[in-house]
């Protein structure tokens, strides 16, 4: 049985299709797809993201606690702020994907995949052992609803007397939303400005209803899964499951900045990472597009067009509607970049390699 | 609930099929239901017009944001016309399905076979809805 998000309902009413997603009931689109993609790139989109992992860490070594487990650095972050990081496995390979907010000196949530949160919770409450912290799932108690697109500082502004234009990018802040408490962070997963705001779950059906009533005159629109999918691969954003996996260390990825070697005291995964940080590996992270209209799907082999060489993997891939072709992640040999072809249904289609992201916002 | 119009016959694979009463030359389409099921549709291989199909095979694909998926023959004859307007611009099988979102038209040989009423393809979405 899938679960649900408080949303449920709402999502019903406005006659979303449903889906399974990593165990949770959620809306895949409300309508048309494409229409919720290009929404949230000119006007604003509305996201149930309450499948999503709110896991607490509390206490005087909450900071040291998360330099351990995880590979960034956690203790120096300002209140107020945020990161993205990653926990690894002792093997250096990729557990999940986090975004870590800092809200006091002795309180930080990190949120992690659906898919992965119960695994995380239980990892950092192993790897927080000797350590003067607290670390509690709120996952259920949480909802999340994400307000994306250019004009979503105009909507939420009409709602909240917190300083939005003062709020950076990677910054959270609490405050009121509709009356609601809220934490209120600039922070997103489609390539725009857009603020995500986690509430109590019981305040989230009243809250989405004064976001959309705010948001009528802007454009704003409700979005699902399938828009939030293409929105994140234009913007070359990785996704758990896809681009990122327990298989993978966060160099394999090409995401290496992210462990910050220069803390003090070991971390998990430090041992198997270290010699690696000067290794080139043996694949690259590597954006494709294609010249036809057929679309490169999560598991296809990239090829060498002259002779049918399997030179890679495609992670994700969908039709693009910010370049009006197909788009592609791929793991792929470093040492090609051209000459190269999707293997779509034995068929081999060609693709030139571009730089990533697909898709960057003007301003 | 997507509209199955009384005066078509309905294959499992959820195609439709018109024209059945002159016993000659058949259209083929997907259903609203199939359509509203893939999401926008943003690409459409069909068959070459005089290619020979037999009933059952694969002769096509219908790709959306989400997934892609196989068009069938519905009948066993020769494909005497495809439809450009929709390969030209696939969002016609969401927005018209039974319309101008219409596939290719077979010349058939032979009488078709296993094909369902409107009621009996009506029960086939229940099931899958």
């Amino acid at each position: 049985m899938s679960r649900s998000t408080p949303l449920r309902e709402v999502h019903e009413g406005l006659g979303a299709t449903l889906t399974d997603f990593a165990g949770w009931l959620m809306p895949l689109r409300y309508g048309s797809e494409s229409a919720e993609h290009n929404a949230v790139r000119t006007a604003a989109g509305l996201f149930d993201l309450s499948h999503m992992g709110e896991i607490f860490v509390t206490g005087p070594q909450g900071g040291e606690a998360l330099d351990h487990a995880l590979v960034g650095h956690l203790s120096v972050l300002e209140p107020g702020r945020a990161r993205y990081t990653m926990i690894c496995a002792a093997d250096g390979g990729v557990l999940d994907d986090l975004i870590v907010y800092r809200l006091g000196a002795e309180e930080f949530l990190v949120v992690a995949n659906a898919s992965n949160y119960e695994r995380v919770a239980a990892e950092l409450t192993e790897r927080s052992r000797g350590f003067q912290a607290e670390i509690d799932d709120r996952s259920d108690r949480y909802a999340l609803i994400a307000v994306q697109g250019p004009r979503s500082q105009e909507i939420l502004g009409a709602l909240t007397d917190a300083d939005l234009p003062g709020l950076k990018y990677y910054a959270g802040l609490p405050g009121t939303v509709a009356g609601f408490e809220a934490l209120i962070a600039r922070t997103g997963y489609t390539g725009e400005d857009g603020f995500e705001l986690f509430v109590a779950g019981e305040d989230a059906v009243p809250l989405w209803q004064e976001i959309t009533k705010a948001g009528a005159d802007h454009g704003l629109r409700p979005a699902g899964l399938s828009a939030r999918d293409t929105l994140r691969l234009e913007a070359g954003m990785p996704l758990y499951g896809n681009e990122l996996n327990a298989g993978l260390t966060p160099f394999d990825a090409g995401l290496g900045r992210v462990v910050k070697f220069g803390k003090p005291g070991d971390f998990v995964g430090r041992a198997a990472l270290s010699p690696l940080k000067d290794v080139p590996p043996r694949r690259r992270l590597t954006g494709l597009v294609a010249r036809g209209r057929r679309v490169p799907r999560h598991g296809y082999p990239v090829v060498l067009l002259t002779d049918g060489t399997v030179v890679g993997e495609v992670t994700s891939g969908a039709p693009s509607q910010s370049l009006g072709k197909p788009i592609a992640m791929a793991y792929v040999d470093t040492n090609v970049s051209e000459g190269l072809a999707v293997d779509i249904r034995g068929s081999h289609e060609p693709v030139d390699v571009v730089d990533l992201p697909f898709y960057r916002r003007s301003m | 609930m997507s509209s199955i119009p009384e005066e078509l016959s309905y294959t499992k694979e959820h195609e439709w099929v018109a024209g059945l009463d002159d016993g000659l030359t058949v259209t083929v389409g997907i259903t609203a239901f199939a359509a509203e099921a893939l999401g926008d549709v943003v690409f459409v291989q069909l068959p070459e017009t005089g290619a020979t199909v037999e009933a059952g095979d694969a002769i096509g694909e219908v790709e959306s944001t989400k997934s892609v998926s196989d068009i069938y023959a519905p009948v066993t004859g020769e494909v005497v016309e495809v439809n450009q307007t929709v390969v030209d611009d696939p969002s016609l099988v969401n927005s018209d399905p039974y319309g101008e979102g219409w596939l290719f038209r077979v010349r058939m040989e032979g009488g078709p076979e296993d094909l369902l009423t409107s009621e009996e393809y009506t029960t086939v979405t229940s099931a899958e809805s």
